[in-house]
């Protein structure tokens, strides 16, 4: 069986400061895993902020190069995908969802714009006749029309329907890869689950895989069939979702855990602050750790002793 | 108990006139609540709800194209009533740092970027708090430990901490006049989980020490479930159901209500949530009778005419939908099952 | 189109007023087509007449009537404006937009050519290029050697903008719905920098006009040519305030007061309609 996406041994470093102060900010270290061919799921980065997962992310759309490691799409290197014709070969695999669905339309232009654009350039289809099926097709997938989106400004649809459009315009080229970064957070509460259930709808019912970024483990659990758990640039837990995030092992996806507020006994009790010490004992000696596999297909970082 | 706040029939709309354009955005539309002294009052409800426009006329912070076109609102503090929009610019202000307190999402604006962080102390709290300079200075040292913060902070400025540091400093600094009444603006939407449980857990401690009222915005319902003794739900300018926590959350009375509970995902359930189809309302020309009624699965002839009013449907708790005797819970949570509210 | 003018005229009391100075410049420039006088012929008319019923403007020490003498002088002055405008445009949106966009290397380049330029010393750059050219310097070579001057500072201000840009959602948006870099930078960016553009404009013209005026005063231009500079080139050569032909200076001037008090205005008003945030508030987003 062949991947899709290969990331291995990914390590992406920034520099920082002035010619003077200048440090280096290790935003991912050592990541490695693969999309297989075939197998569509719900691939889930989970993390805080300043966790890499982001890095990550912008590493796998191409946005970024790795400083050391390769990702492959296909077989083929990001590095060696240079030049407009290789980067539009990238993008017939592999489209982004973006966080902020009001941000991703320009708001002086009408929503379409970037779906026929993505029919003409990505797909390749011509004249209207095409390009206008290419669209229509792409927006029932996600349960729109041509007719309700055509001639639209962002601003006179809803963050539901436009983070639908923009789902939508990624599917255009029927990619095999989907990558969503927080793409419901700034989604309102009464709309977010539609746009979650069509993530998985996606999955389940057009192949395609979603890898979902995110910190909110509870959609995480919700929608994932893998996942990995990210601290500090480094994977500390990886492997089934639902095993993983009904019981972590690692100090810190035990944090991330813990911290998630419970719904099934409102009313107010005493709100805890979680304790952070074994998460951050166990960050001290990540770099010397290696991801050991255990049970159940999950992996999780152990110190080496 | 004593009621802190009373607000009644409380209308603020927003009235532009640009380049000819009139506009009427009805962003908070004939509310009534009371919050009681000691407690926590959660108002929950999506970007146009109205919820921020709400919190806004609390804080006495109603600037043009906003104005309050109805109803009344009124402080009670020691014994005495205090109408914000009737008394003096001088006395609003006293009223917003003695009493009142802010607390925001955005926690960088208030701290000013290029002074330490003491000089934001005593500009903003030194005038109110009445005391010589060297108590002053003592009392938010104490303030400062005793929500475990070092008083070095004081010394530093603000980008030196992280963002969920700068988040508690904001806290103490709103909170160190101990304030009667807080107004607390999604202060914890834009953080981390972990910080998120942090930040939350500040708060509590603060309140049941100043055993001051808190009123707490935000749309993420497990917040609330978390922190509220009591949730107002807002849809589209207007209370649609109050009650107790526990009530909202194990027997809703509104069919708005009840989808928001039952689509929030949790984990160890993953079967597949409920979604809702449509999309919220614009205020500036909402849809006629009760609001909600286009997305509504209950929806009747009479919901698309008349305004349900907001009615009495439990010990405490109001619900505006004409059937809501008949809503449902759509998945009763695990935990508290077949459990009735007293 | 027309009812946005139309909004503005009644709703924008600087736009209503711009537009009368710079229309009443402008038909009193286009009268020049009508004009039953040839500019470059000089004692047509009895010098030093003062305004008259017969003579509005009063003549000149020429013998030139001077309302249609002027008429010429101020569409030449206008068209020179115009055109250094256009030119600099071009160059100021190009190099900004490619700099904010492409960004790295091409940037770093294009601003180092920007500061040379920024650096340049205007007026002996002219004059070096006057007594080079000599008498090839004409109007459309002036124009194209200022417009070369004129785009530095506007480029770095399309930059700044461009660079925002660049970061927002749509931006990346865009490139994945396989945009070119050209349509991202000529279509999705350049709407938000037609403020700019705008108001830039109006403020490049009135400079252009005031070098012009400065130039030709010295005697620094094609002097045979009527513009609201050799007018007055022409009237300080025959001593006009000193031998009493006051109108020969002050009608020019008023004139050209009124010209930079309407552009001034339309460069205020025109920012505020066509700023991207006051037209997402009208069309209610």
């Amino acid at each position: 069986m062949s991947a899709i996406l290969e990331v291995a041994h990914v390590s992406k470093r920034f520099a920082m400061g002035g010619v003077l102060s200048r440090r280096h900010v290790e935003a991912v270290n050592d990541a490695s895993f693969a999309i297989e061919e075939g197998q569509p799921e719900v691939f889930t980065i989970v993390g805080e902020s300043g966790s890499g997962k982001t890095t990550l992310a912008r590493m796998m759309l191409g946005l970024e190069l790795p400083t050391t490691g390769e990702i492959r799409l296909s077989g083929r290197s990001m590095a060696d995908r240079r030049g407009r014709a290789a980067k539009i070969e990238f993008m017939r695999h592999a489209q982004p969802v973006f966080q902020n669905p009001f941000e991703a339309f320009n708001p002086l232009k009408r929503v379409d714009r970037y779906l026929d654009a993505s029919a003409r350039v990505l797909l390749g289809a011509r004249g209207r006749g095409a390009i206008d099926a290419a669209m229509d097709v792409a927006l029932h997938k996600v349960g729109l029309s041509l007719a309700e989106v055509r001639g639209r400004y962002a601003h006179e649809l809803s963050g539901g329907q436009l983070q639908r459009v923009a789902i939508a315009r990624a599917l255009i080229p029927n990619p095999e890869i989907l990558v969503a970064d927080e793409p419901v957070s700034m989604v309102d509460a009464s709309l977010r689950m539609s746009i979650v259930n069509l993530l998985r709808d996606l999955r389940d019912n057009l192949n395609v895989t979603v890898i979902y970024i995110t910190h909110d483990l509870a959609t995480a659990y919700y929608i994932s069939d893998r996942i990995i758990i990210m601290q500090k640039g480094y994977i500390v837990e990886m492997g089934p979702a639902q095993t993983i995030l009904e019981s972590p092992e690692h100090p810190y996806a035990r944090l991330l855990k813990e911290s998630v507020l419970p719904v099934d006994d409102p009313g107010r009790e005493r709100v805890q602050a979680p304790d952070r010490s074994l998460a951050l004992a166990a960050a001290e000696n990540s770099g010397s750790g290696r991801l050991v596999p255990r049970t159940g297909g999950r992996s999780v970082r152990m110190n080496a002793e | 108990m004593a009621d802190v706040l009373t607000v009644a029939g409380l209308k603020a709309y927003y009235q532009t006139n640009y380049f000819g354009v009139q506009r009427e955005v009805r962003a908070v539309d004939d509310i009534s609540i009371t919050v009681r002294a000691d407690e926590v009052y959660g108002i929950a409800g999506e970007s146009s709800s109205g919820k921020t426009t709400l919190i806004k006329t609390f804080a006495g912070a109603i600037h043009p194209p906003l104005r309050i076109v109805g109803g009344s609102m009124r402080y009670r503090f020691d014994g005495q009533e205090i109408d914000p929009y009737a008394v003096s610019a001088e006395e609003l202000n006293r009223l917003r740092w003695r009493h009142v307190s802010y607390i925001m999402q955005g926690s960088m604006s208030v701290l000013n970027p290029v002074r330490r962080i003491h000089r934001s102390f005593a500009d903003f709290a030194f005038s109110h708090m009445d005391l010589p300079k060297a108590r002053f200075w003592q009392a938010v040292e104490e303030h400062l430990e005793r929500l475990s913060l070092s008083p070095d902070v004081l010394r530093g400025y603000p980008h030196e901490l992280s963002g969920g540091m700068r988040q508690r400093v904001t806290i103490a600094l709103a909170t160190v006049c101990r304030p009667g009444f807080i107004i607390a603006d999604e202060p914890t939407t834009a953080l981390d989980v972990v910080v998120q449980k942090d930040v939350l857990a500040l708060l509590d401690d603060i309140r049941r020490t100043l055993k001051s009222s808190v009123v707490f915005v935000t749309h993420d319902m497990s917040v609330h479930a978390n922190m509220a003794d009591r949730i107002g739900i807002m849809y589209a300018g207007r209370i649609v159901e109050e009650g107790p926590t526990r009530a909202l959350f194990t027997a809703p009375k509104h069919p708005y209500t009840a989808h928001l509970v039952a689509s929030l995902p949790r984990i160890g359930d993953a079967t597949r949530k409920p979604a809702l189809g449509g999309r919220p309302p614009a205020l500036s020309d909402p849809p006629g009778g009760c609001r909600f009624h286009p997305r509504c699965p209950l929806a009747i002839d009479k919901c698309r005419t008349e305004v349900p009013p907001l009615e009495t449907v439990g010990a405490d708790h109001r619900s505006a939908c004409w059937r809501s005797a008949e809503v449902e819970p759509l998945t009763p949570p695990s935990g508290a099952s077949g459990e009735e509210v007293a | 189109m027309f009812h946005i003018i139309r909004d503005l005229l009644r709703f924008n009391r600087e736009f209503a007023i711009g537009v009368a100075f710079l229309g009443l410049i402008v038909v009193y420039s286009l009268l020049s087509f009508v004009s039953p006088i040839d500019p470059d012929i000089q004692f047509m008319e009895f010098p030093d007449l003062p305004p008259s019923g017969e003579y509005w403007f009063g003549t000149n020490s020429r013998g030139q009537d001077l309302f249609w003498q002027l008429t010429f002088a101020f569409r030449n002055t206008l068209g020179f404006g115009i055109m250094v405008a256009a030119f600099s445009r071009v160059i100021s949106i190009t190099v900004g937009l490619v700099s904010g966009y492409v960004g790295g290397a091409v940037d770093r380049v294009l601003m180092v050519i920007n500061d040379v330029f920024v650096t340049l010393p205007l007026l002996p750059v002219l004059l070096v290029f006057f007594f080079v050219l000599g008498d090839s310097l004409n109007t459309i070579n002036l124009a194209l050697l200022m417009a070369c001057l004129g785009w530095p500072f506007d480029a770095r201000l399309i930059r700044s903008i461009t660079l925002g840009l660049r970061h927002r959602e749509f931006t990346r948006h865009a490139m994945f719905s396989g945009m070119s870099p050209l349509k991202i930078m000529f279509e999705e960016h350049l709407p938000y920098v037609m403020p700019v553009v705008f108001a830039t404009a109006m403020a490049n013209m009135l400079w252009a006009i005031g070098v012009e005026v400065t130039l030709a005063v010295l005697g620094f231009t094609n002097i045979n040519l009527a513009t609201v500079g050799t007018t007055i080139y022409w009237a300080n050569n025959h001593s006009a305030m000193i031998v009493g032909v006051w109108w020969w200076i002050v009608i020019p001037v008023v004139l050209v007061v009124m010209l930079f008090i309407g552009l001034y205005l339309l460069a205020v008003s025109l920012n505020e309609y066509i700023d991207p945030r006051s037209r997402l508030r009208r069309m209610g987003g």
